[in-house]
């Protein structure tokens, strides 16, 4: 089986706009969540509190002609794949333009087009809207920005799992690569869901905190929203070690499950069997995990499932292993999310750092975990590591990494 | 003092509360009593939540509660009863 490795990362997100600043801010345990500002009609919402992408001027980084036709979800994905492709040190030229494809994820794809033009329809009474509300709001319109932008005219997808987007994205593209359809994929996510009728909507299942996010503490009482996100390059190691490309970490396996239950409410079992499907996909043992990133939202439910999902997985060694939710500090990126959370593993890899669980007041008897409490953890050994994401809807998506 | 409570609380409140509960339990209000509890009645935390929905919705309050921590809410669901006496507080509030 073709081993695949990551040659390239990039990212736009609340923490930072590209990945050293993201690194730094979680190395310091940056929390990103303020108080919410310039939003449309922003008094009328109950929650005030988020973590906003701050100074992203898209001008500066896409020209005049371009910028219409983009969504602030896409501007996230252009600029974050820009860094990465820059990093890999990629050209796509002749055949290598047909052997390179992209995945991106996103649960709402245009939120802010949409928004925008069903307050101009519906409230201002307007008839006409602009061309490009259509090739804006669409979900496949990173995708396809990301395929324009370098040529890739290999498997062009957009893959919608609520929370889990990015990482089954980025499962699809290894699973992409391993079958041989393409040799580099971009992969990752993006979401701008942090606008009045994207918060609305979430207000609406009261699920929302409005002080804060603490993931796994006695305290939490909820999630909070952010937006940005992140692009890796994949690429078949081979192929990386023909141009003589330095690999970030390996992407050693993927994991996927369905709860086949409820709508919203998590189960034990699907995220379970997602987290071991990922560990046998890899060939790794239990014992070998040395970092997860949870999916730690900080909802009551979350986290005590997968508190107890990673009790289950990692058996009498749960305890020592490091869980940390990076949410604390660059809130849920929703469908972007897993794809910036995957740089904190990265980061645990390549330099030994564990990002923090910020915010962290109190221990919950219920979250039964070594959650890396506000401060990073430095000179840590971590040969593989664990992203877990469970989105609502009951599906579950895991990535292994291992360092290389 | 029944007779107090009978004369300033508005027996519309309760006949819509149980209607609402009734409707999420998929029964009919005559099946549903002040001393049910919720959950017994089969209504799940999305069935809470849908319940508060069309009680914001009837009665145009709002109420305090958030999913992660019901039991810190500052709006007791614990049963029937309970829901209504909350209402009939929101409401007294919002007209005074």
């Amino acid at each position: 089986m073709r081993k695949v490795v990551i040659t390239g990362a990039g990212t736009v997100n609340p923490l930072g706009h590209d990945v050293p600043s993201t690194l730094a801010a979680m190395r310091e345990g940056r929390c990103a969540i303020t108080a919410l500002e310039g939003l449309q009609d922003q008094d009328r919402l109950a929650v005030q509190i988020g973590a906003q992408v701050r100074g992203f001027d898209p001008a500066t980084h896409i020209d005049r002609q371009r910028l219409p036709i983009l969504d602030r979800f896409a501007q996230f994905a252009l600029v974050a794949a820009r860094e990465a492709v820059a990093q890999a040190g990629l050209s796509f030229e002749g055949t290598a333009s047909d052997r390179a494809g992209v995945v991106m994820g996103t649960a709402g794809g245009g939120n802010t087009t949409v928004d925008d033009n069903y307050r101009s329809v519906f409230a201002e009474g307007k008839n006409r809207v602009h061309p490009f509300v259509v090739p804006r709001l669409m979900h496949n319109a990173a995708a396809s920005h990301l395929s324009m932008e370098f040529g890739l005219r290999g498997p062009g997808l957009a893959v919608s799992t609520a929370c889990a987007s990015s990482n089954h994205a980025m499962g699809l593209a290894l699973h992409l690569i391993r079958g041989g359809a393409a040799d580099v994929i971009l992969a990752g996510g993006s979401e701008a869901m942090l606008s009045f009728g994207g918060l609305k909507a979430w207000e609406g299942l009261r699920v929302m905190s409005r002080d804060g996010c603490r993931p796994f503490a006695a305290s939490r009482n909820g999630l909070v929203m952010g937006e940005g996100g992140a692009v890796f390059v994949f690429e078949a190691l081979e192929h990386a070690r023909a141009r003589g490309a330095e690999p970030l970490a390996e992407v050693a396996g993927f994991g996927m499950s369905a709860d086949a239950g409820d709508i919203v409410a998590p189960t034990l079992d699907g995220p379970v069997r997602a987290m071991r499907l990922a560990l046998a996909d890899a060939g790794m043992a239990a014992g070998d995990v040395g970092y997860v990133n949870a999916h730690g939202t900080g909802t009551r439910a979350n986290d005590r499932t997968e508190a107890q999902a990673l009790h289950t997985v990692l058996g009498a060694g749960a305890g020592r292993v490091p869980v940390s939710s990076t949410k604390s500090m660059h809130g849920h990126l929703i469908g972007g999310t897993g794809a910036v959370e995957l740089l904190a593993c990265v980061m645990a890899l390549r330099e030994g750092v564990i990002a923090p669980t910020v915010n962290f007041d109190a221990a919950d008897p219920d979250c039964p975990v070594d959650a890396v409490p506000n401060t990073a953890r430095d000179g840590v050994e971590v040969r593989a590591a664990l992203s877990n994401a469970f989105a609502f809807g009951g599906l579950n998506a895991v990535l292994a990494l291992r360092r290389l | 003092m029944e007779e107090q409570d009978v004369m300033t609380k508005d027996p519309a409140i309760a006949a819509k509360v149980i209607e609402i509960i009734a409707e999420q339990a998929m029964r009919t209000p005559s099946e549903v009593t002040v001393e049910d509890r919720l959950e017994a009645l089969g209504i799940d935390s999305l069935g809470v939540v849908e319940c508060i929905f069309q009680i914001e919705e009837s009665f145009d309050v709002t109420v305090p509660f958030n999913a992660n921590n019901p039991e810190e809410s500052a709006f007791d669901i614990s049963t029937v009863g309970s829901v209504i006496a909350e209402v009939e507080k929101l409401v007294a509030e919002g007209r005074g």
